[in-house]
């Protein structure tokens, strides 16, 4: 079985063709069964490979399979192959369980819309690209999954394209993803010139055996982390990630929450050896992904919309992802990765079923109190915000704190203080959502509060699947405090992250860090219970005095329009100038002079043309004197 | 027996009044008839020829060239009518729709 291993990213390929081609013609159930169907086999492979890689032991860390040569041109040779070791384990198996447990929630979620087939065959082909870059052998192949995932993406942000925010959210997305992936691409022709092979093994031989001069690591790794930030929303191309919420809620939870915003860690954990040559570079990932991690969780603290917090509160997350991979704790990172698909993707389901059951409701100032009508809803939601705000013994617990700890253990001081205080801040506007949402009094309108319903078990069966992972998922990578060999999840890993350097704190200050931690989750949300619970009179008081700051956070620091400012306008304006001037007049000038000439001269040989009969005759008689003339003389 | 010469300088004469009638007169349909005489003052000449070359083409070629001119005169007859029907003239110098 394993030999077909590279099958898994074609489940859903095939799936997505059939739609295409016989959508039209396909009932409904059908195309909910063959959508789900597709990843669930995909799963299920990816889960059998997975466990003949477990018993095969650490000799046999590597699946490969080279379908063929792909490109051929001289000295670029890149070849369409797959390959399953230990880290595309762990991603094909979170992306192929997210993914079914996604689309299954979908069958309930977009029962009503128009374009059923049209979304299922995105999503199956997202699932597909997906799969690609996550398997990819290769940085060729990964970049084409790369921008597979990013088509996707676009594609089903602006899927409801009727309404223009949502077409103008996915070419944002776009764009902004094309800055990141002009990086990436500079980076691999890098790779290509100095290594002559992208594939993974390779440019790992090439870093061991010292090809690579650490100036050289440096200018690649940072070249390739900026097609990390564009792919998973870090500073500063973060800002497509928030209008990437105009699309539907469960490819908020899929996309721009679980998997593909954490390609661009899965990037750097791949390329670690290379990382880990450059001081500078992994430097500029921690340090990049602190600030992140705080300046997005400070954005997340006075939004409204149900379904922004989350996404910046998922920008934030993959930032601490970013730490992970920056101070060389990429198993960390990875591990983070991991449990924050299922509690992430489980909180947007949760939003997801809160916005359906209030008709499209997503200001959170007008719901309030619905945990009794929700609370198969409810439930689910308050787990993943326990386990995202990093209260003990639920899974985001543990991953955070691997990082946090492993940031402290390599001196980075300043990136722990920044995660510690984007932990307050991450359980503060978490527990402010729940609150907002679900407790105090009830602010509904009056024609929602009529509608209001629970959520079929499509889609809340999904909700219990993930928050029992979101609570247990943690358990196969604990902190080095409870014995090093539990963490089970760092030493699957092992055989990919060839760069691991553990650095040794003493196990006083690790039970230390773990009770700072756990102390500032606990404070977070007991500032969110005073402020939205007991004294609620607490936040408009602080907007009063410190109206500047609120403003500042609410219009999250006018990044956007500062972008707008900078980079939008003046390349607009200047398109128009040159619109202007050179379009309207050189190009279009040329064109339009070419016409009138042949036009004019057409005018100047019209003469000729005096439709009376005679003149003709004439002209007719003359040419046949002439040409008789021509043959006798 | 009259020499060739006789009806070349004949088929002459026809072909060259056809041409100067032509051009002279004014309305579509006598133009008409000039270019008729003009084309059997060269049917006359093609006889002329077969007959000193003692060769059967030229007449033949005559032969042809009458039902043909026969059929091309019912056409250009046609086109003169509706061309009066349609302007009320058949004048040349007011048919002047090709000028360019």
């Amino acid at each position: 079985m394993t030999d077909f291993f590279w099958l898994i990213p074609f489940f859903p390929l095939v799936s997505a063709i059939l739609f295409v081609i016989f959508g039209r013609r396909f009932p409904k159930k059908y195309v909910s069964f063959q959508a789900c169907f597709a990843v669930l086999a995909s799963f299920m492979l990816a889960a059998i490979s997975f466990f003949s890689l477990l018993n095969a032991g650490p000799s046999h860390s590597l699946l490969e399979k080279n379908l063929f040569s792909w490109i051929d041109a001289g000295s670029f040779k890149v070849n369409l192959s797959f390959q399953f070791d230990s880290l595309t384990a762990v991603m094909v198996l979170v992306v192929s369980l997210v993914a079914f447990l996604i689309h299954v929630y979908s069958i309930g979620y977009m029962s009503e819309d128009k374009s059923y087939t049209r979304y299922f065959t995105y999503l199956n082909l997202f699932v597909f690209s997906m799969l690609v870059l996550v398997m990819a052998s290769n940085l060729v192949l990964m970049f084409v999954g790369w921008e597979g995932v990013g088509l996707c993406s676009y594609l089903l942000i602006g899927f409801w394209f009727e309404k223009h925010s949502a077409a103008n959210a996915g070419k944002k997305a776009f764009i902004v993803n094309r800055i990141g992936d002009a990086g990436f691409l500079i980076g691999l022709l890098f790779i290509f010139v100095h290594v002559g092979s992208t594939e993974f093994s390779a440019i790992n031989e090439a870093v061991l055996g010292g090809v690579l001069t650490p100036a050289l690591a440096t200018l690649i790794g940072i070249l390739l982390f900026i097609g990390a930030t564009g792919k998973s929303a870090q500073l500063p191309l973060y800002i497509w990630l928030p209008d990437a919420m105009e699309g539907p809620t469960p490819v908020s939870a899929l996309i721009h929450a679980a998997t593909m915003v954490t390609a661009g860690v899965y990037m750097v954990a791949r390329m670690n050896l290379l990382y880990s040559m450059s001081l500078t570079a992994s430097n500029i990932i921690a340090v990049v992904g602190g600030l992140t991690a705080l300046f997005a969780a400070t954005m997340a603290l006075t939004q409204n919309d149900i379904k922004r917090i989350l996404a910046y509160s998922t920008i934030s997350q993959l930032g601490y992802m970013f730490i992970g991979c920056g101070v060389g704790a990429y198993a960390a990172g990875i591990f983070h990765l991991y449990t924050h698909a299922f509690f992430k993707s489980l909180l947007f389901l949760a939003a997801g079923s809160v916005i359906h059951a209030l008709s499209g409701e997503l200001n959170v100032q007008k719901m309030g109190g619905l945990r009794k009508y929700l609370p198969r809803t409810y439930y689910p939601f308050l787990i993943g915000a326990i386990a995202i705000a990093g209260i003990p013994f639920f899974s985001g617990f543990f991953s955070k704190d691997a990082i946090l700890t492993h940031a402290f253990a390599q001196g980075q001081y300043i990136v722990w203080a920044m995660g510690i205080l984007g932990a307050v801040m991450t359980a503060f506007y978490m527990f402010r959502l729940i609150f907002l949402t679900f407790h105090g009094k009830e602010r509904l309108e009056p024609d929602v509060k009529k509608h209001i319903h629970e959520s079929p078990p499509i889609m809340t069966i999904p909700l219990a699947i993930l928050a029992f992972f979101s609570i247990i998922a943690g358990y196969i990578g604990l902190p080095a405090v409870v014995g090093k060999k539990y963490n089970w999840f760092g030493h699957f890993l092992d055989p990919v992250i060839l760069s691991s350097h553990e650095a040794h704190i003493s196990m006083g200050t690790e039970w230390f860090l773990i009770l700072i931690s756990v102390a500032v989750s606990i404070a977070g949300i007991f500032i969110a219970y005073i402020f939205y619970i007991r004294k609620t009179q607490i936040p408009s008081t602080l907007v009063k005095k410190f109206p500047f700051i609120y403003k500042l956070l609410y219009n999250k620091y006018y990044v956007d329009e500062a972008y707008n400012a900078v980079f939008v306008n003046p390349m607009i304006r200047g398109s128009e100038i040159i619109y202007d001037d050179f379009d309207l007049k050189i190009i279009d000038g040329a064109v339009n002079g070419s016409a009138k000439t042949a036009a004019w001269s057409g005018k100047l040989l019209s003469r000729f043309q005096t439709g009376f009969l005679k003149d003709y005759a004439l002209i007719f008689l003359l040419g046949a004197i002439l040409v008789i003339g021509f043959l006798l003389f | 027996m009259i020499p060739i010469s006789y009806f070349i300088v004949l088929s002459f004469i026809l072909f060259f009044l056809g041409i100067v009638a032509f051009f002279v007169k004014k309305d579509l349909l006598t133009q008409f008839m000039a270019v008729e005489i003009m084309l059997n003052a060269a049917n006359l000449a093609f006889i002329a020829f077969a007959k000193s070359a003692n060769a059967l083409d030229g007449q033949v070629i005559v032969f042809f060239v009458i039902t043909v001119a026969g059929a091309e005169a019912a056409i250009g007859l046609a086109i003169i009518l509706l061309i009066f029907r349609h302007r009320k003239t058949i004048k040349t110098e007011d048919i002047n729709l090709m000028k360019g």
